[in-house]
């Protein structure tokens, strides 16, 4: 599948298209098929997101997972500082990103 | 918006500017364009002539044309130096500072933005073309006479 | 220290009015992502892997603790409670809004900070030795020559839109902590006739390409040196690469025409440039140079230090420099934790580190290109208090130049720019070679790591250095040796074919179980390497 992801524009956070608006959980990503480089223009008009772009993700039982390591790790934070990452409580969230 | 700034007394230059070497081949045309790259120094025999140097940023990052500005400057140059094309209101300050004294950008540029942009900064830290007091001179009044 | 006078502080504090105005342009959407981009980057705020990054200025990486107090407020008031030392001796928070950049800004103003020119085609900060002004060897304190520079090069009219990012480096002694050879400029200050001057060199770097910077001046006098760099840097805008980034440094066009061709045109334009009155006049190098004027140190003081605590003794062996006064030493506190981030502290830590220096080292600290800070004024008396201190905060590691001592860049973790995570990478090998007496065992030795060509890891420097690269989405390390960024500057070989993250920590044990089967009398990993060549250790590596 396609996903389209970001920075919210004043805090900076990575942020993911959920269809209806963005989220901060890569899971709820929604499937932007084609749209993605229009739906990126339009929000980023709109002030909602700075720097977006579509990637390619799975999706399984496991949830949506980014297809390649560099946007797991923005999905989850920095590896090495499993305090701030998003699952923090999650003892697997570091596989997840291998 | 203005989309053409001149700090100059009196009407700009008209006259359409031709490339460096029509300009160099040539002894009728008193308007000149440089663009970004090319040597501004084979102006130097000419500059009794020229009444208008156009320098062109292609984008506004290209920096090349600011050198130019201060070359041409540096050899006495008096006439009107205009910055064309990918000019930024941003970067009108260190234009001035660099011999600019008009500027026609590609996109017009906002009246409130420039007045803010020229009014910004009370004090330079470098000598340039300007005749601005650096803050080094201003600290030393008695060895550099202002 | 440098304070600054009203004229400097106006020129600080009209920029952070001026980035306000060009926030507010951006959130208002007055300016596009395009248009601000330019403008946030010559504030030093990227748009990073996770959030915006700020990138705060420390000129030639000295500080008072004021001002590293108020580095450690702004992590726990805007950041997430940490902030990162850089290999450019300055510091960067990972995770700070847009909106309140501008005032991050104002706070910094109001110690006399700035965050100018910490990226962008620019002049960046200007970095220099972190034992200027208390070294024995030095001709002279560079920091007035920095400083001079950092004014200079402050809003400079003609050169703010260069090829590419341009960075100078001023030392003045023989020993070269600060890779100054590495730098698009290098200056060393030298003596010649009673007078003070700097030999210059021109076009060294790493990053795709990696340069070691030729002499192109061997004495430009002090009333001269800024006319003289106008020089090297109009050459530079005029004829440096613009077609292609990854060939737009100065060492490119250096290497392309030449360094006696470089020399020749510099010389011409020099010949221009200093008949237009660039130059400050001497008396504002001696106003400068009043401000860093040996502090009031004690004398009479004793030169004891008692060694009763062992490993308080291993620390002061490791972490503790000689000073040019007698009673006094220089402290070098590691930011290099076993289990921890290289450069990374805390808030707490820095605001401890701030005091430490108000209580202990007149007022003064530095931050050095290996990612660790010093106290440059300690009464040896002081040294057991200090260590106690540090011992609580978890900053009293004793491996300063050991293979744990590790320069890594923030990697794939936290920068967009990354194809591989150099952070873990430097934790496994800190774990593997944990052991107190290995570390020694295997002395100097400066292992450097990169997660992307970029360099900021300085990997090219490292007596051992790592590169990491994105194989077919996988992370893979290439591993280098040889290379240095000291006064020996030479740049590091590739050994093969790159490693998994655990195979390159089996690598280096490799090639560090060669060197003390192989190594003679006092020679450090680097001199084996230099002695035997490339092909032992590749044999050992790859058999």
């Amino acid at each position: 599948m396609k996903i389209l992801t970001g920075n919210d524009l004043v805090s900076g956070d990575v942020i993911w298209w959920a269809g209806d608006g963005w989220s901060r959980q890569v899971g709820d990503s929604a499937d932007v098929g084609e749209r993605g480089d229009d739906l990126a223009r339009t929000e980023e008009a709109a002030l909602r997101v700075v720097g977006a772009y579509v990637i390619d993700a799975t999706v399984s039982d496991d949830g949506v997972r980014p297809a390649h390591i560099k946007d797991r790790i923005r999905a989850l934070g920095p590896t090495v500082r499993p305090d701030l990452m998003l699952k923090p409580n999650d003892a697997d969230a570091g596989n997840w990103v291998i | 918006m203005v989309e053409f700034l001149s700090f100059r007394d009196g009407e700009a230059t008209q006259e359409p500017s031709v490339t460096v070497e029509a300009f160099t081949g040539q002894t009728n045309s008193t308007a000149v364009r440089i663009e970004a790259g090319e040597d501004a120094r084979e102006l130097l025999p000419h500059l009794d002539r020229l009444s208008l140097v156009e320098v062109n940023f292609p984008a506004y990052g290209d920096g090349r044309g600011y050198s130019a500005a201060r070359i041409l400057r540096e050899s006495g140059y008096q006439g009107e130096l205009r910055a064309v094309g990918d000019v930024l209101v941003d970067q009108i300050v260190a234009m001035r500072r660099c011999g600019f004294d008009s500027f026609h950008p590609a996109k017009p540029l906002d009246d409130d933005a420039v007045d803010r942009a020229l009014n910004r900064y009370a004090d330079v830290y470098q000598k340039a073309i300007d005749g601005r007091t650096p803050v080094w001179a201003k600290r030393h009044p008695e060895t550099t006479n202002g | 220290m440098y304070r600054y006078d009203s004229y400097d502080q106006s020129i600080v504090d009209a920029r952070v009015e001026e980035f306000r105005d060009q926030v507010q342009r951006r959130l208002t959407g007055a300016l596009t992502e395009d248009q601000f981009k330019p403008l946030r980057l010559m504030n030093g705020l990227y748009l990073q892997l996770h959030a915006y990054m700020l990138r705060v200025a420390i000129p030639y990486g000295t500080l008072s603790g004021k001002q590293m107090r108020k580095l450690g407020e702004i992590a726990a008031k805007y950041d997430k409670g940490y902030g990162h030392f850089t290999t450019r001796q300055n510091l960067q928070y990972n995770w700070i809004k847009l909106a309140d950049a501008p005032d991050i800004l104002a706070e910094l103003a109001t110690v006399e900070m700035h965050a100018i020119q910490t990226s962008g085609n620019c002049i960046r900060n200007i970095s220099s030795d972190q034992y200027a002004g208390v070294s024995a060897d030095e001709v002279a304190d560079p920091r007035p020559w920095a400083e001079l520079l950092r004014q200079w090069s402050s809003f400079h009219p003609e050169f703010t839109y260069l090829p590419r990012k341009f960075k100078i480096c001023v030392i003045a002694g023989d020993d070269d902590r600060a890779a100054m050879k590495l730098h698009d400029i290098g200056l060393k200050l030298v003596e010649r006739d009673g007078k003070i001057g700097a030999e210059v060199y021109a076009g060294g770097g790493m990053g795709r390409t990696p340069m070691v910077a030729p002499l192109i001046n061997d004495f430009m006098p002090e009333d001269e040196i800024i006319s003289y760099l106008e020089a090297c840097l109009r050459v530079y805008n005029r004829y440096g690469r613009r077609d292609n980034k990854y060939k737009a440094r100065i060492k490119i066009l250096v290497h392309e025409i030449g360094v006696e061709e470089y020399k020749r045109q510099v010389e011409e334009e020099f010949a221009h440039m200093r008949t237009l009155g660039l130059n400050p006049p001497v008396e504002e190098l001696d106003r400068i140079r009043a401000f860093f004027a040996p502090p009031a140190y004690d004398t009479g003081l004793s030169e004891d230090i008692d060694r009763a605590d062992p490993a308080f003794a291993l620390w002061v062996d490791r972490q503790v420099a000689a000073h040019k006064v007698p009673g006094y030493a220089i402290v070098n506190i590691s930011l290099k934790p076993l289990t921890g981030i290289p450069g990374d502290a805390s808030a707490e830590q820095i605001e401890l580190v701030a005091t430490l220096a108000e209580q202990y080292s007149l007022d003064e600290l530095r931050v050095t290109h290996a990612q660790n800070l010093v106290l440059p004024h300690v009464k040896k008396a002081d040294l057991y208090a200090i260590w106690q201190k540090l011992e609580e905060a978890g900053l009293a590691e004793a491996n300063l130049d050991l293979i744990t001592d590790i320069i890594a860049c923030p990697g794939l973790d936290y920068c967009a720019l990354a194809n591989a995570r150099s952070i873990p990478l430097a934790q496994k090998i800190a774990q593997r070679f944990a052991a107190a007496e290995r570390q020694a065992e295997l002395g100097e030795l400066k292992v450097k790591i990169s997660g992307c060509i970029n360099a900021c890891g300085h990997h090219h420097a490292g007596h051992i250095g790592i590169l990491g690269v994105d194989r077919r989405g996988v992370e893979n390390f290439q591993l280098s040796l040889g290379g240095s960024g000291a006064e020996d500057t030479s740049l590091g070989q590739i050994t093969g074919p790159g490693f998994s993250e655990d195979g390159v920590v089996d690598a280096i044990e490799k090639v560090t179980d060669l060197y003390l089967a192989e190594r003679e009398s006092g020679e450090r990993f680097l001199d084996t390497y230099r002695r035997l060549g490339m092909k032992p250790f590749k044999e050992a590596i790859y058999g």
